[in-house]
């Protein structure tokens, strides 16, 4: 039963409507003459205050309130992929004209395509959610596998035969309690999270081809992490990077708040660049959501659990999904402000007081899973933070840090010297470093540990003799000390600093990653030797290998580009 | 205006805001005009509306007002601007009333202030180099067409001297021109005029148009002004066809405006004060700008804010570059010791750089140049702070090049004169000589083939 009110109050975004007894939190309704979505955020008697997901200009006291009967859900079909959605994942292609008009409706997906669905299993057979039944190649790098609806359960009693079909198609029909005709579309609430079989433990990384993110603040497959830098520190390059080269079968970015130039830069690039493991455009695998700064903010709120359904609805086929967000401070922002026209008691700063829960839950639908079906599949989630002011103390980004377990601090004063990505070494930390090693010991090389903490204590070493030099300048120390300062250069500079404009330096695989590791680490016990015979720091400076071997980031692709470094390293 | 003839009573006046009854007939955001006794007429807009009342901003301020003797008549309509080609060389007030002495333009249509949203997926990706003529910003902080790049500032910096200095010289390949948006946003009347003077000495007046609101104007009215600047912009640039440079200064009395109607409101606030919105409020301003996909125009925005106690850190500068796509940052140290444009390079940044420049647009060595005299200019400082403590003596020798390195990308590189115009290969052999004050060890951005091609070139010019 529909709903039917009237508008009382308009202050903002936030509508007042009575007269709507019946309606549920959560429950989308239509507001005014021009059908503005919006969504009940909370309900008095039978007033009920509705958050609406546009501008609400001209709206009028009086005007009607609709409840549409079900909550903020999105469409999960075949046709997905490759799309840019707004926040509510209406498809941002099908707009005429340049400009967004409101109340504008739009199906997630053409559902006049025909798909050719491949049938895996027969009738007869007893089925519950998840299971699939059949699938069809949504793009060259996506087989979109068709499962039974999670709360569906019962007989399989009809099976459609391979052949071409629309999504609403019927396919299949289950025999439960009642008969269920079952089509290649479902239905889900973004706010609750897919069901799964149980949580495993992860221990797989996943490749960004990032160096400082890979080989020294890893994230694995099903895992969280954070990256909180002030404007102007590479966030939002760091996080295009990775949606870029990561190793996920699926990518799915929200643009939260933020530019809508780097949205365009995205699919300006997208269909440009080439999976590295599938050779395919990487446009095949990825999925935008794109609710801008200057786009309503109840939208932005939303924005971001509409990613994270699509990407738990591609994990449940068994695939590794990696869901960036950017950023999520202007979430939690559009929490303030709706929660601040609700006259909410703010806790700090203005947020209201369910911000940690809501971040906490957020974090918590990542994770590496068996599904229902039986597969294993991943959500990881990587989310932005914006504090102002570079304020890291700041309510966002400290929820923030009690729930993920890889944190990538963006330092300004790497940026002002162009040092990208501005990761400091210091400060960062991914708690999934033990439980990754054994992977880059059997699939890159044993010795991949020892490089890497031997280069990690280069860098911490650096840093107090730093403070040293600060005070004193660098002509008091020792010349062993002196080389150290230099390795810990070659390391910044060949080594963490990655440019992702540079063809070959933007994306570093794993074992080009030791190669580089390896080369500075022995030019270094190689200069130390020559130190020892008399040679001067300056004096081994100036020799050509040592730009060499800083420069090998935009050369070494291959083994043989590798060993002919080495070599000349060995005979320094 | 036309409009409906609804009147109404006010109930309550306190600061800017009226709270007058309604009967439910004012929409949110839509106009009033309120009619004093004396038969003055001033403009309101409804900030909260309900069945019976409804709160009102009143632009130009309710000083002398008196709920007795008031009339209210609801417009029925939100703010809207008219606009043609004809607003081209014309002067209007803050809220677009032309104040220049000549009739009202006519409009070929009326647009909402607040514009509509660009979608996202329409828009075109800027990545046309804009040749301003500065060094500094060719080189190292390269505009494009279509971005939205601010000049945060301090009380006494030339900040609108540089603003002046690009609309002035910025051009667009094959010759083609800027028209020229300028909101004046609670500023003095003499910078309104210097800007006014140099359009008009430079012949772009003609194809100008002036938006004032000044600060002696109502601060309520500063909250329009900048939406109805761009109104007329986004029309020039997306139906018009003209490339449009916005200068909006100041926004920081625009943010200030912002907080006191939102205490004014009884907001909760945030920090300092300033509402929970100003980041979503300054996207609204800020996010129109840019290309769009198969228009011919083009539009930037130069918000020109200064930065309260020279605080990077305050919610109006700190928000506006988490927008922006940049922000050029001036230095009260380096003007003091002389230089202008005193840039701090460091602090600032042009997100767009990347995909304007290089080769087909500048120059094939433009980006590595530019990210070597990043990183050396930074470790230059390193050096200087490291040598104001133990003294030049205590650095060594391989070190003080790098102090020359600074004080000649100061004095030679950054410093121009404001009616200097350097084209880019000038600014780009100036880059090569400054740093072969370096040894090529020191070189780290610079390509073996960048050194073969372009250094050269400066080496045989200086033999």
């Amino acid at each position: 039963m529909k709903v039917k009110g009237r508008i009382t109050e308009v202050k903002g975004t936030v509508v007042k409507a009575s007269n709507v007894s019946g309606v549920q939190m959560n429950e989308m309704v239509k507001v005014g003459e021009t059908g503005l979505i919006g969504e009940v955020v909370r309900v008095e008697g039978d007033s009920a205050y509705v958050q609406v997901y546009e501008f609400t200009t001209g709206l009028k006291p009086g005007e009607p309130v609709e409840g549409l009967g079900s909550p903020l859900s999105v469409t999960l079909a075949p046709g997905i992929v490759g799309n840019i959605y707004d926040g509510l994942q209406r498809p941002l292609s099908t707009i005429e004209g340049y400009t967004i008009s409101r109340g504008y409706t739009a199906e997630a997906i053409d559902v006049n395509k025909s798909w050719h669905f491949v049938p895996v299993v027969k009738p007869g057979i007893k089925v519950q959610g998840g299971e699939k039944i059949g699938y069809v190649e949504e793009t060259e790098l996506i087989r979109h596998y068709i499962m039974i609806p999670p709360n569906v359960i019962g007989n399989l009693t009809y099976v459609a035969p391979e052949g071409d079909y629309k999504v609403t198609d019927q396919i299949a029909e289950v025999q439960g309690s009642e008969k269920q005709s079952i089509s290649m579309l479902q239905r889900w609430s973004v706010r609750v999270p897919r069901p799964i079989k149980r949580r495993l433990v992860a221990s797989e990384p996943l490749i960004t081809g990032q160096r400082v993110i890979d080989a020294f603040f890893p994230l694995a497959k099903g895992g969280s992490a954070a990256v909180p830098g002030g404007f102007g520190t590479g966030k939002t390059v760091l996080l295009h990077q990775m949606a870029s080269w990561a190793n996920s079968r699926i990518v799915v970015y929200v643009g939260c708040g933020e530019r809508g130039n780097e949205m365009v830069e995205l699919l300006k690039t997208f269909p440009k660049l080439n999976d590295p493991i599938s050779g395919k455009p990487i446009m095949q695998k990825s999925i935008m959501i794109a609710n801008t700064s200057n786009m309503p903010v109840a939208a932005r709120e939303a924005s971001v659990y509409v990613g994270l359904t699509l990407a738990e609805y591609y994990r449940d086929m068994g695939y590794d999904s990696l869901m960036l967000a950017d950023s999520t401070s202007r979430w939690a922002e559009a929490l303030r402000e709706i929660s601040g026209r609700l006259e909410e008691i703010p806790a700090e700063e203005g947020y209201p007081s369910y911000l940690a829960s809501r971040i906490a839950s957020f974090y918590e639908r990542a994770g590496y899973v068996e599904t229902l079906s039986g597969d294993f599949g991943s959500v990881s989630i990587i989310g932005a933070v914006s504090p102002p002011g570079g304020d890291f103390t700041e309510p966002v980004t400290t929820h923030t840090l009690r729930y993920v377990k890889a944190f990538w601090l963006l330092d300004p004063n790497l940026a002002y010297s162009r040092h990208y990505p501005a990761v400091n070494w210091i400060s960062s930390y991914s708690s999934y470093v033990e439980s990754l090693s054994d992977w880059w010991s059997l699939n890159i090389s044993d010795e991949f540990e020892t490089l890497r903490r031997r280069a990690l204590d280069i860098l911490f070493k650096e840093e107090s003799l730093r403070n040293i030099v600060r005070l004193l300048g660098p002509e008091v120390l020792p010349e062993d000390e002196k080389l150290l300062l230099e390795a810990a250069n070659m390391l910044r500079e060949g080594f963490l600093k990655q440019s992702a404009y540079h063809e070959v330096d933007r994306y570093t695989p794993p074992l080009v990653q030791y190669y580089l590791l390896k080369l500075i680490i022995s030019f270094y016990e190689k200069a130390k030797e020559k130190l020892t015979g008399g040679a001067t720091v300056e004096e081994i400076k100036a020799s050509p290998l040592y730009l060499e071997v800083i420069r090998a980031r935009f050369n070494v692709k291959s083994k043989e580009n590798f060993e002919a470094i080495m070599k000349k390293v060995m005979e320094f | 205006m036309s409009g409906s003839i609804t009147f109404s009573s006010v109930q309550s006046i306190r600061g800017s805001l009226m709270v007058i009854k309604t009967n439910g007939k004012l929409g949110y955001e839509e106009l009033v005009e309120i009619e004093l006794g004396n038969g003055e007429k001033r403009l309101g807009r409804s900030l909260q509306v309900s069945e019976d009342i409804a709160v009102v901003e009143v632009f130009e301020g309710t000083q002398g007002l008196s709920p007795r003797d008031v009339k209210v008549r609801f417009l029925g309509k939100p703010l809207e601007l008219p606009v043609s080609n004809e607003l081209l060389g014309r002067i209007f007030d803050g809220l677009g009333r032309p104040i220049d002495n000549m009739p009202e333009p006519v409009g070929s249509e009326e647009l909402d202030i607040n514009g509509k949203i660009l979608n996202p997926y329409k828009r075109e990706y800027p990545d046309e180099f804009i040749q301003t003529g500065v060094s500094v910003i060719d080189g190292m902080l390269s505009m494009v067409r279509g971005q939205k790049l601010p000049i945060f500032s301090g009380s006494g910096l030339p900040h609108d001297t540089l603003a002046a200095q690009i609309a002035r010289q910025a051009t667009i390949a094959k010759g083609e021109e800027f028209a020229v948006v300028f909101a004046a946003v609670g500023v003095p009347a003499d910078t309104a005029m210097f800007f006014r003077r140099e359009l008009e000495q430079s012949g772009a007046l003609k194809r100008s148009v002036l938006f004032l609101n000044l600060a002696e104007d109502p601060a309520v009215e500063r909250i329009v002004t900048p939406r109805v600047a761009l109104t007329a912009a986004e029309y020039l640039a997306f139906e018009e066809g003209y490339h449009v440079l916005a200068i909006l200064t100041d926004m920081t009395n625009y943010g200030e405006a912002l907080r006191e109607i939102s205490m004014m409101r009884e907001e909760v606030p945030s920090r300092r004060g300033y509402p929970g919105y100003l980041y979503t409020d300054l996207a609204t301003i800020f996010e129109r700008s840019g290309r769009i996909s198969g228009r011919k125009g083009s539009l930037t925005q130069l918000p020109i804010l200064s930065m309260p106690a020279d605080d990077i850190t305050h919610p109006i500068p700190d928000l506006t570059a988490y927008i922006t796509e940049g922000q050029i940052v001036l230095g009260k140290e380096l003007y003091h010791k002389g230089i202008y444009p005193p840039v701090n390079v460091l602090m600032s940044l042009s997100r767009l750089m990347k995909d304007g420049v290089g080769e087909g647009k500048t120059r094939a060595d433009h980006k590595e140049l530019s990210d070597q005299l990043y990183n050396s200019y930074s470790k230059a400082m390193d050096v200087r702070s490291l040598a104001e403590i133990v003294g030049e003596e205590g650095i060594p020798e391989s070190s003080k090049k790098y102090l020359q390195f600074a004080d000649a990308f100061e004095k030679k590189f950054m410093k121009q004169d404001p009616y200097e115009n350097r084209d880019i290969d000038t600014t780009l052999n100036l880059a090569w000589e400054i740093l072969s004050i370096l040894p090529e060890s020191e070189w780290t951005n610079i390509s073996e083939k960048s050194k073969k091609v372009y250094m050269n070139v400066v080496q045989k010019r200086n033999i």
